[in-house]
């Protein structure tokens, strides 16, 4: 019982510490101008717009084309087909991000496999180092995302599906209800927990994403693809601008509660 | 079920495309790393004269055993400490239901949506005047703490579902509190232990943000951030990159091939709960 006093407030205090480092660290340091200029910098508010159109990869699709997958595997493969491919699907899940920037990064560089593919299907004329061209920079890192994180969102929305009570099916079934209707009515209504986790675990990664943006573009080309977690560490670290740097973390961490908690809230009350 | 035949295809044919989608670029990768070193090949393409020698390059140009002994023993300093902590924690919150318990852990819900990146800087100015910059423990200690969120709310989990049968049974034949802790309740939770612990491997290996900042020195790192030197200083010799990328993450494909249905069981139970 002493242990667990003592060590359980010990834990508590590493903890807090941590925050309080947080919390004091903007109050030492920045006034609230920092703020007044991260919202009217263009360059700094880009950021936050950048990851918001990084939400559209790495949420919403992985997760809208995770449920047809799963919903796929659930129907067509239940036995062995469909637990290789949810081993396979999963891998880049359990690799480094930092790995999975590399890969990419070569993948759509000049010489790469995706320009390869495009010459090879007679649509050379669109070829070009996706990365490094500020049209497609923040779509091949959305498409990055949406590699990394389709295998989770399948697995998962599969986990869910199983779940179901295949009595619903069977009756619906009866009912004369073809997979569209089947998919609308009973799938996704029972998935919505599902769904839930799902677009929280992504959204966080879109908004947070660091690793992959700083291994494939650094941010760039220009500012194309800065997303609040690289101008943070541009800020403190290379500009010395900590200041500036904490104001734009402190508004990113509201900013993903903000966006979390209402899906958290609606996806735990509809589960009852 | 009755399913149409065509159907069966098709659905099949849908999933064997997007596994090829997700295996294609580690097979472009690996091709590539066996082109000769410095020359830059197309996407997938197979070498006239594999050149297996890269690997050995790599695995030397990275100082790849230093980097192995590295990352083993910041995994082996974070998860053993966190585990203990985060279980008593959870014991604590779940289940002896110590005042302030409901308070205590909605902070710790508060600390699962936290970034990384949110704290990263006044992490850096702490650790520079504590003077751990560029030692493992700049890594290991943050670490620990970072991993307390999740890890308490998973104990806590556990323990608040258990039936309090097995405490009061316990109780009865006079257990103290420590003893019902080590004896009776960390035995049962042994799963929930390993699920959490390999989860904290993992992650802990592929911990890039900190590492990059925190540590200068590669060889002090973990395997990601290690990685991300590598690719600073070979980012132009395209062989030789893919060759080092591959040896760091054949030991994470190791594992995940030998304990897959722990790690996604782990990972999705994780989810769930968070």
């Amino acid at each position: 019982m002493y242990a667990v006093f003592v060590l359980q407030p010990l834990a508590l205090t590493i903890q807090y510490s941590l925050y309080r480092w947080n919390g004091v660290g903007p109050a030492t340091w920045v006034g609230l101008s920092n703020y007044v200029t991260v919202l009217r910098d263009p360059d700094l508010f880009g950021t936050i717009i950048h990851s918001f159109q990084l939400v559209l990869f790495f949420s919403v699709v992985p997760v809208s084309l995770g449920l047809v997958t799963a919903s796929v595997i659930h129907r067509v493969a239940p036995g062995r087909f469909g637990t290789v491919t949810r081993t396979v699907l999963f891998l880049p899940q359990v690799i480094p991000l930092v790995a999975a920037g590399i890969i990419w990064g070569w993948l759509l560089s000049l010489p790469g496999l995706i320009n390869q593919a495009l010459d090879a299907i007679g649509l050379g004329s669109v070829t070009r180092a996706w990365l490094g061209d500020f049209d497609t920079a923040l779509p091949a890192v959305g498409l990055i995302g949406i590699w990394v994180l389709l295998g989770f969102c399948t697995v998962l929305l599969l986990a869910g599906m199983t779940k179901i009570d295949p009595a619903l099916y069977e009756s619906a079934r009866i009912d004369g209800a073809g997979w569209w209707r089947e998919f609308v009515s009973i799938t996704l209504p029972s998935l919505r927990y599902e769904v839930g986790v799902c677009l929280t675990v992504t959204i966080v990664a879109a908004l947070a994403a660091f690793d992959i943006v700083y291994v494939s573009t650094g941010g760039g080309p220009g500012n194309s693809t800065a997303v609040p977690g690289i101008q943070i560490y541009i800020l403190a670290f290379l500009e010395r601008q900590v200041g500036l740097a904490s104001a734009l973390a402190v508004l990113l961490m509201i900013l993903v509660l903000v966006i979390i908690l209402p899906i958290q809230r609606l996806s735990r009350e509809e589960r009852r | 079920m009755r399913i149409s035949r065509g159907e069966i295809y098709a659905g099949r044919a849908l999933l064997l495309g997007l596994m090829a989608i997700t295996i294609l670029p580690f097979v472009s990768i690996f091709m590539t790393a066996l082109h000769p070193s410095g020359t830059l090949p197309r996407g997938l393409e197979w070498p006239d004269d594999p050149q297996w020698g890269n690997f050995l390059e790599a695995f030397e140009v990275a100082n790849m055993a230093a980097l192995l002994r590295s990352s083993t023993f910041i995994v082996l300093a974070v998860v053993p400490v966190a585990l203990v902590m985060a279980t008593m924690a959870g014991f604590a919150i779940g289940l002896l239901r110590i005042p302030g318990a409901r308070a205590l852990l909605l902070l710790f819900v508060f600390g699962l949506t936290l970034p990384f990146e949110g704290i990263i800087t006044p992490l850096y100015f702490l650790e520079r005047e504590m003077g751990l910059l560029d030692t493992r423990f700049a890594i290991v200690l943050p670490l620990i703490a970072l991993y307390m969120p999740f890890g308490v709310f998973w104990m806590r989990a556990h323990f608040a579902n258990l039936p309090s049968d097995v405490t009061e049974a316990a109780r009865v034949d006079g257990a103290n509190t420590w003893a019902l802790f080590w004896r009776i309740h960390v035995p049962l939770a042994r799963p929930a232990i390993a699920s959490l612990g390999v989860l904290m491997a993992v992650w802990t290996w592929n911990q890039f943000l900190l590492a990059l900042v925190l540590v200068e020195d590669p060889l002090q790192r973990t395997m990601a951030g290690a990685l991300g030197a590598f690719q600073g200083h070979y980012a132009t010799d395209i062989p030789l990159l893919c060759a080092g990328t591959i040896l760091i993450l054949l030991p994470t494909l190791v594992v995940y091939v030998v304990f897959q249905r722990h790690i996604i069981a782990a990972l999705l139970q994780g989810s769930v709960k968070g």
